[in-house]
């Protein structure tokens, strides 16, 4: 019998979605509240030499990798299982549809984090 | 064609007639603004990589009146996400036994979000430390 690819998915699935549940809505605030709004942090937090110095830190890349593949892979995961709920046919096309997304969104992350070396 | 037309319920709305499915479908949707999320996020790096005008254009988009609602309904998502990640946790994980006895449901939510509380406490006194 051939070997299902299923767990990989839900491993994903399941890793992204309890590092979301973790530190998901500290990230948001930090980057999407707190440092462009200037409430509670430095509105400087995130100028371009701050981040650049931590982007090029090896464990803040790994970090960053991890979070944007990792929330990715958790999201199209979810959308699939939630396709057939929504009256939408899951075949080879939806699964492209959703999981192509993500593993393009890996690469581009990765490629992008290298780019900035160490 | 076939003369034969059986009667078929239509689907449509189906989650709408029960508020359980309601909730359901709200938890199953949290997925799509997590993906958003990664996306602003993705964004930041290639920007990033850029260089400093490219990625000041995205630092500016961020500040923009539009971004900030935007990452609050984002940061109410998250945290519903949080909460419903760990409520249904105790039907996701395998059972756990303590002195023969089943570890209760709301004991494994409760660690789990508490859990959750100190770690976001934490990364964000950590940035705010390394920030100022």
């Amino acid at each position: 019998m051939k070997r299902s690819n299923a767990p990989i998915f839900w491993s994903l699935f399941g890793a992204g979605g309890i590092l979301s549940a973790l530190i998901g809505p500290a990230l948001v605030f930090i980057t999407g509240i707190a440092a462009p709004s200037g409430l509670l942090l430095p509105r400087d937090t995130m100028s371009y030499p701050h981040m650049l110095a931590f982007a090029q830190h090896w464990a803040d890349k790994g970090f960053v990798f991890i979070v944007i593949s990792l929330f990715l892979w958790h999201g199209a995961h979810r959308i699939f299982h939630s396709l057939h709920d929504l009256g939408i046919p899951i075949g080879t096309g939806a699964k492209l549809a959703c999981y192509g997304p993500a593993l393009l969104g890996t690469i581009v992350a990765a490629i992008a984090l290298l780019a900035l070396r160490f | 064609m076939s003369a034969r037309r059986p009667y078929v319920r239509s689907m449509d709305g189906w989650w709408r007639r029960n508020p359980f499915f309601i909730v359901y479908m709200i938890r199953e949707g949290t997925a799509v603004l997590v993906v958003a999320y990664a996306v602003v996020l993705l964004f930041g790096v290639v920007r990033l990589a850029q260089g400093e005008a490219a990625y000041n254009g995205w630092l500016t988009a961020l500040q923009s009146p539009w971004s900030l609602a935007f990452h609050l309904v984002l940061l109410v998502s998250f945290i519903y996400h949080t909460w419903s990640w760990f409520s249904i946790m105790p039907k996701t994980m395998p059972m756990i036994l303590i002195g023969g006895k089943k570890l209760q449901p709301g004991v494994i939510t409760g660690a789990g979000l508490a859990v959750s509380a100190v770690v976001c406490a934490a990364l964000f006194i950590l940035v705010m430390q390394l920030a100022s």
